[in-house]
């Protein structure tokens, strides 16, 4: 370590830099905006009632942030080992694909059988695509960083083989598999609360929100409370420590890619069987990259991952209600303020630490 | 009265919350020796940063030669005739001396002009002070010494009258120090004042003409060498009476506890880094390696633990031979041999954790800590509170972020965690290095205690006075291999300090 890191009390480390980091990208977003002709402020208000003013948008907004979590989740498990796990998208991809074989394969079996064996199946296929990355990293050397983003496209490509070649519908022309079964997709939320009475319009919002939900809850104990989680934060801050501790860093790199990619695997299990009830191409759609950004906005904390997710979640649905009454505003707008965030948030992290420590400074002075 | 060469008066600088000098006034006579002595952490190393321009002061006046200057960058300082020997040399190990001498002073886009002219000044400066060296020697090929004095030469080259050594005795055998030691005084001779920074009272007592000493942040001492006294410094320095030496009875020790045969290191480009080394340790013994930073006790330490793989060679650990499943960290533990490693910061901490996660680091698949998959926070915070009782570990709070506590507490966090375990064997490396003079009293009495207690202890030290005065058997170590043994009863320092340099005069 060469520069001391700046100290800043917990709250303001874990709050108030997060918080500065996204005020400022929101600000650079809003000059753009005001750089295309548009009002900013209206802009805004369009975005929070596109995202938060009806039970439609927000059951969208919602959809979105299941989808955060996982792939937020996945970046941040490898974070804490140390790793930058780049691959959400293509062992999402590869998750897909399992998850489908499962739901195809499997339909005879009943649906409380059927469901959990196909997540299962897709945790296992994002499990596996992760984890060959970290077994050669830990093997060879080969630095996750670069063959992930190698893996993406093999996954891509991947894909559509089997779409045109191997699991397509048969007799159709579009790559993507039949229908699942209807026992074999999970229940959208509308269906699942109707029978208490609550009248929801239909939204894309399914059973995996609750399973993103358990699974913020299950890192946070994996992270900080077992004795894995241990490891893998000791791997993380120190290899050496970590070797002179018994853990072996080799080990722990190639378990938290594998739990790393299983959770991005969350990804397929929301878009493949909650939404689309098929395999198709391109479901993971940037989610994946967007992980990052959940990742470092949220520190890393299962927590902050879910407050990250839920802001993007309200990003990209009011984004898009945007885009529908602004055409000028395209939904590239929240790619643009998500690539501003990854920038403010990680590469310039330090800058709004000194700005934020220095404020503290004058405030405890006055 | 000679006029002073540097004159600091009313320094102060703050960290954040952290005085780190307290209105600092110094004053240096030209033509001195001048050494400033203080715990870690004292503030020396402030100070003399914000003389050389690494730092801007919060308050307070630089005078040089009579001078009031504002020194704001090395360039600064310079120009103010300043040089600085960092303890961590400032060079490129890929060029030769002269271009290293030139480098940041070319002169010109072209070298051939600089490199004459360096060549002319580095043969006068051969001259006047004795400072002999090839200079198309490459800077890397140099023993560290040698290394020290292009540091030097790189200094005077610039034209400083006034040069500053951090502790630039930490990496020398005792031959290459008193050396350097004759170097700083035909620099005085030539006029040139020396600032001697150390926390060796030795070094002072030898060299110095006057001494001036630093406790958290002030300046509480300014003393002429030659009417002091090493006990009077480190009283100054702690603020309260230290036992300089090491009380320790004779023991009889016991059965051999650990061995190794023939043991051979090699690097990924074949140098061995170990020879054929073998040593035995006894129950209730401590057995000290003494060597300069660097001739493979390292090395030796993290094979002995686990941490490096032995391409040759055998180790028995209690009758029984280790074989590779058995030469894991981990497993080690298990069969009581516990390691505080050299590099505190790098090896045995986490920095990030706490205090309290630090205390299981290395145990953590303990059940007392937790069953099952999960652990106990509670549990591991009320064992980090007792140990840290017990180890008078300062602040005790197992919350608090290791990186924040002080070397010296950090350390103790450490020694804590290994010999709560009960070792059969403690293999310690630099147990006090960067520790203040209160806490190494500390860890010291600690370590005489567990081999009264019939602990095999093996140390691993670049300070020869720590080896000496705790070892019962003092192994010298040069180039990866052993190059005599001496009864610590009866070593001297002259005598090891040549079988650490490798010259072997009294065959082992």
């Amino acid at each position: 370590m060469s520069a001391a890191p700046i100290d800043l009390p917990r709250w303001a480390d874990a709050g108030l830099v997060p918080l500065v980091s996204v005020a400022a990208a929101l600000l650079v977003a809003g000059l753009v905006v005001l750089g295309i002709g548009e009002s900013p402020l209206e802009a805004t208000a369009l975005l929070l009632r596109g995202a938060l003013g009806s039970a439609e948008g927000i059951g969208f907004t919602l959809y979105y942030t299941t989808n955060f979590i996982f792939t937020g989740l996945a970046v941040a498990v490898a974070f804490h080992a140390g790793l930058f796990n780049i691959g959400g998208e293509g062992q999402a991809t590869i998750a897909g694909v399992f998850a489908a074989l499962a739901c195809l394969w499997l339909q005879p079996l009943p649906g409380f059988l059927l469901v959990p064996l196909a997540i299962l199946s897709a945790a296992a296929g994002g499990a596996l695509y992760g984890f060959i990355p970290g077994w050669l990293q830990a093997t060879r050397g080969s630095h996750v960083v670069i063959t992930t983003i190698m893996f993406n496209f093999i996954a891509a490509t991947l894909i559509v083989y089997l779409l045109v070649e191997v699991i397509g519908k048969p007799g159709s022309m579009q790559p993507e598999t039949a229908n699942f079964a209807g026992h074999a997709i999970l229940t959208p939320m509308h269906q699942l609360l109707a029978p208490l009475g609550l009248k929801l319009p239909a939204t894309p919002l399914n059973t995996a929100f609750l399973l993103a939900l358990a699974s913020l809850v299950a890192i946070w104990a994996l992270i900080f409370r077992s004795r894995l989680g241990y490891c893998i934060r000791t791997v993380g801050a120190n290899p050496r420590a970590a070797a002179y501790a018994g853990i072996s860093p080799a080990r722990i790199t190639m378990v938290a890619m594998a739990i790393s990619g299983a959770l991005a695997g969350g990804l397929a299990v929301n878009e493949v069987m909650g939404v689309q009830h098929r395999l198709l191409l391109d479901f993971t759609a940037g989610y994946g990259f967007v992980g990052i950004a959940v990742a470092l906005m949220g520190r890393g904390h299962p927590i902050g991952v879910g407050l990250a997710a839920l802001l993007f979640g309200v990003l990209y649905q009011g984004g898009a209600e945007l885009s529908f009454d602004k055409p000028g505003i395209t939904r590239d707008m929240v790619v643009v303020i998500g690539g501003v965030i990854i920038l403010f948030a990680g590469a310039l992290d330090g800058l709004f630490r000194r700005f934020v420590a220095s404020g503290l400074r004058l405030g405890r002075r006055a | 009265m000679p006029p002073l060469a540097i004159a600091l008066s009313g320094i102060s600088k703050h960290f954040g919350p952290v005085a780190a000098n307290k209105d600092v006034s110094l004053s240096i006579a030209a033509g001195s020796i001048h050494g400033i002595v203080g715990e870690n952490g004292a503030g020396k190393s402030t100070l003399m940063s914000i003389l050389y321009g690494f730092y801007e002061a919060d308050a307070g006046e630089i005078r040089i030669a009579g001078e009031a200057r504002q020194i704001r960058s090395p360039a600064d300082a310079i120009a103010a005739g300043i040089g600085m020997v960092h303890q961590h040399f400032m060079l490129v190990e890929t060029l030769s001396v002269v271009e290293n001498i030139i480098l940041g002073a070319e002169g010109a886009a072209w070298l051939k002009n600089g490199v004459g002219k360096a060549r002319a000044e580095l043969a006068r400066l051969a001259q006047d002070y004795g400072l002999v060296i090839d200079p198309d020697a490459i800077v890397g090929d140099l023993s560290v010494g040698l290394q020290q004095r292009v540091e030097i030469l790189k200094a005077l080259y610039r034209g400083a009258d006034i040069l500053i050594l951090d502790e630039p005795t930490a990496v020398l055998t005792p031959p290459e120090a008193d050396q350097l030691f004759a170097l700083l005084r035909a620099l005085k001779a030539q006029g040139k004042t020396v600032v001697l920074i150390t926390h060796k009272l030795r070094e002072i007592m030898d060299v110095t003409d006057a001494v001036s000493v630093m406790r958290r942040g002030e300046m509480v001492a300014h003393l002429t060498t030659a009417e002091t006294s090493p006990p009077e410094l480190a009283e100054a320095m702690v603020g309260r009476r230290v036992l300089l030496r090491v009380e320790k009875e004779a023991r009889r020790r016991g059965k051999p506890v650990l061995e190794a045969v023939g043991l051979g290191v090699r690097d990924a480009r074949g140098v061995e880094l170990l020879q054929d080394l073998s040593l035995t340790l006894h129950a209730g013994e401590i057995v000290g390696i003494a060597g300069v930073a660097g001739n493979g006790q390292s090395e030796l330490l993290e094979v002995l633990a686990g941490l490096l793989r032995s391409s040759r060679g055998v180790i028995r650990l209690g009758g029984r031979i280790l074989n590779n499943a058995d030469r894991s960290p981990a497993k080690l533990r298990k069969l009581g041999l516990m390691h505080i490693p050299e590099d505190r910061q790098r090896t045995g901490l986490v920095t990030a954790f706490s205090a309290a996660e630090n205390a299981i680091l290395g145990y953590q698949e303990d059940t007392a800590f937790g069953t099952g998959l999960f652990m106990s926070p509670s549990r591991i915070e009320a064992h980090a509170r007792t140990t840290f009782n017990a180890y008078d570990v300062r602040p005790p709070d197992p919350g608090l972020k290791t990186a924040k506590f002080s070397g010296g507490n950090q350390q103790k966090i450490v020694l804590a965690r290994e010999i709560e375990r009960h070792p059969k064997v403690l293999l310690v490396g630099q147990p006090t290095r960067g520790v203040d003079i209160g806490a190494i009293e500390f860890i010291h009495r600690r370590l005489i205690a567990l081999r009264d207690a019939g602990v095999a202890i093996l140390l691993v030290s670049v300070e020869l006075e720590e080896v000496m005065a705790l070892s019962d058997r003092i192994l010298a170590m040069c180039g990866g291999r052993i190059t005599g043994e001496r009864a610590a009863a009866t070593a001297d320092e002259r005598d090891l300090g040549l079988l650490m340099a490798g010259v072997n005069e009294r065959a082992a």
